[in-house]
């Protein structure tokens, strides 16, 4: 190894020892990583030696319509843990937030990471993509259609980082204003992962880069691209509460004794059901604590639609809309046809009964 | 549409089209069975209508030995899935909840072990009572589209909701999305077919025990 590498040509072992990671340190990271993928032990040297060898990744990083909440979470790691390392060690060669460079520089940067890398370079994008005007939310007068189109087309992969990007998010939510779309729905070409969440989880994004980077390959995904890893178990299933729900105990509301005791928070509107994602697992924050450990329930934010499904406090068995005005009407209404029908039959028997004329032998004689 | 969208839409507009469509139609069943009225009766009372008609809508529960002793098969099989049926619906705390955003009112949950268990119970009696109804010729002959078209919706949501909460082959939001689904399904079916018994039969037992009253027998 010479001192004048550049940065770009380092590989990724490099980097790390660069920055003080003992190989210890790396292995031990190695092998976490396997664990959290599933992967048998005998994998841990090929991950090892995989990432030794990986050659920096060019990443570009793509903010459409977003909040950045998806950067701070991947960038704000409490402490400097080898994850945020590895994922500082990617060549993020775009990215609006991080970057030093603004304008012309800037855009100047992505079309040379592009050039250099075609076919290379992983393209990674949080928010979504205004189809209604592209006035919507544009980059350096470039629509963010036109700059998804422009990068995708060389990218060896995409990931969507957020549920913005890879689902629509809250953009998307109705009555969606902007005709915001997900990345799926507008390239179709390339393979997509996706990270989803609001917002994602850390340790997930390194894990789909550590396995791109081990194996050249995108991870298994699910029907909605997400890598079955991570999103392959609800959170009620894996959920530490679980035990309460099966027993019928459940906190009422925020402040009752079931709440205090930690029960299931299904009745406050938990989404953990029908909600795929890790949260119950590696958790947040180094692994403190996630939103029902807190104390809330689940709000489902990696599931597409999460901001349209009813309700953050209705239970998912709960109807969305008010069933007891609709019964009480049909109740009415059943009740008046009813009667109505009853009386017509009534009607038409009196009817006949009167027109009945009984037959005579002069009659029968005619 | 997503699977997020579908249980949306289940749990919105489809609910509230089944929800109308199940109370206008036992509305409107019920009521044209009250209007059609009897006739009046000539005869002396013997005795008295209403309470002897009350009594016999709760009487006529339990089955008298002889009738016990034909047909203890189709008896005991049907008292199984019935309670089974109203133990799943009644007591599992997720539907509490439907009842109470509906009724108001709600009532203890049993642990969904319990209910895990009563549904595979009442799944596979159901499928017995279906290959006796199948296999017997009289039950054959007696039955028609009406009885089968019952015995699918009945137990069609036990099925998905079984499935649902073991979350198996799909995902969860399609699930439980299906489940509900299928819950309407029945809802729509209900007041046009032979499930309408649920109702009818506390007139019918009632209208039974007001004869025999009139008459002065016991029912």
């Amino acid at each position: 190894m010479t001192k004048d590498l550049s940065r770009k040509d380092k590989t990724l072992g490099e980097a790390l020892r660069s920055q003080g990671i003992s190989r210890r340190s790396f292995l031990k990271f190695c092998a976490a990583t396997a664990s959290m993928m599933a992967l048998p032990p005998s994998m841990i040297p090929t991950i090892a030696h995989a990432l030794e060898k990986a050659r920096r990744p060019s990443v570009i990083w793509l903010s459409f319509q977003e909040c950045t909440g998806c950067t701070e979470s991947l960038t704000r790691a409490h402490t400097a843990t080898i994850e945020s390392l590895i994922f500082d060690s990617i060549s993020l060669d775009y990215h609006h937030t991080l970057q030093a460079a603004a304008g012309h520089a800037a855009e100047a940067a992505r079309e040379a990471a592009m050039e250099e890398n075609d076919g290379q370079y992983l393209v990674v994008v949080d928010g979504s993509i205004p189809l209604g005007n592209p006035g919507y939310s544009t980059i350096a007068g470039i629509s963010n259609y036109d700059m998804l189109i422009d990068t995708a087309k060389g990218a060896a992969a995409i990931i969507t980082v957020g549920t913005c990007a890879a689902f629509g998010g809250i953009p998307h939510a109705k009555p969606n204003p902007t005709g915001a779309v997900s990345v799926s729905d507008i390239i179709k070409d390339k393979p997509i992962i996706n990270v989803p969440g609001c917002p994602p989880i850390p340790v997930v994004i390194t894990g789909v880069l550590t396995h791109f980077l081990t194996f050249g390959t995108i991870p298994d995904l699910d029907n909605l691209g997400r890598p079955k890893t991570f999103y392959g178990q609800s959170i009620h299933d894996r959920c530490y509460r679980r035990p309460f729900y099966d027993k019928g105990l459940f906190a009422e509301t925020f402040d009752d004794e079931g709440a205090r005791k930690g029960w299931c928070l299904y009745k406050l509107g938990c989404k953990g059901p029908t909600t795929y994602n890790a949260c119950a697992t590696t958790k947040w924050n180094g692994g403190v604590s996630f939103p029902i450990e807190a104390g809330h329930p689940c709000l489902g934010c990696s599931e597409p639609d999460f901001w349209d499904g009813g309700g953050f406090y209705k239970a998912i068995s709960m109807p969305t809309e008010n069933i007891t005005k609709t019964a009480i009407y049909a109740a009415a209404a059943g009740a008046a046809a009813g009667i109505a029908i009853g009386a017509t039959g009534r009607m038409k028997k009196a009817g006949a009964r009167k027109a009945h004329q009984k037959v005579t032998i002069d009659d029968l004689e005619k | 549409m997503t699977e997020t969208e579908l249980l949306t839409w289940v749990r919105g507009p489809g609910f509230q089209i089944a929800t109308i469509i199940f109370v206008l139609g036992i509305m409107l069943r019920l009521f044209e069975i009250i209007m059609l009225g009897r006739k009046a009766n000539l005869a002396e009372a013997k005795g008295p209508e209403m309470s002897s008609g009350v009594r016999t809508i709760f009487t006529r529960t339990l089955p008298d030995a002889s009738t016990f002793k034909r047909s203890t098969f189709t008896i005991t099989t049907g008292y199984i899935f019935h309670i089974g049926l109203f133990v799943v619906i009644f007591l599992y705390a997720p539907h509490i909840l439907l009842f109470k955003a509906v009724l108001g009112i709600s009532w203890p949950a049993l642990p969904s072990t319990v209910i895990d268990a009563t549904a595979v119970i009442t799944i596979i009696t159901l499928v017995i009572v279906l290959v006796h109804r199948l296999k017997d010729p009289v039950k054959r002959f007696l039955s028609n589209f009406d009885d089968y078209l019952g015995w699918f919706v009945t137990i069609l949501p036990l099925v998905t909701g079984y499935i649902a909460f073991h979350r198996v082959g799909m995902s969860a939001p399609a699930l439980i999305a299906i489940h509900i689904l299928s819950v309407e399904l029945l809802m729509i079916v209900f007041p046009f077919t032979k499930l309408m018994h649920m109702f009818t039969l506390v007139l019918a037992r009632w209208y039974n025990g007001a004869i025999s009253g009139y008459r002065g027998v016991q029912s």
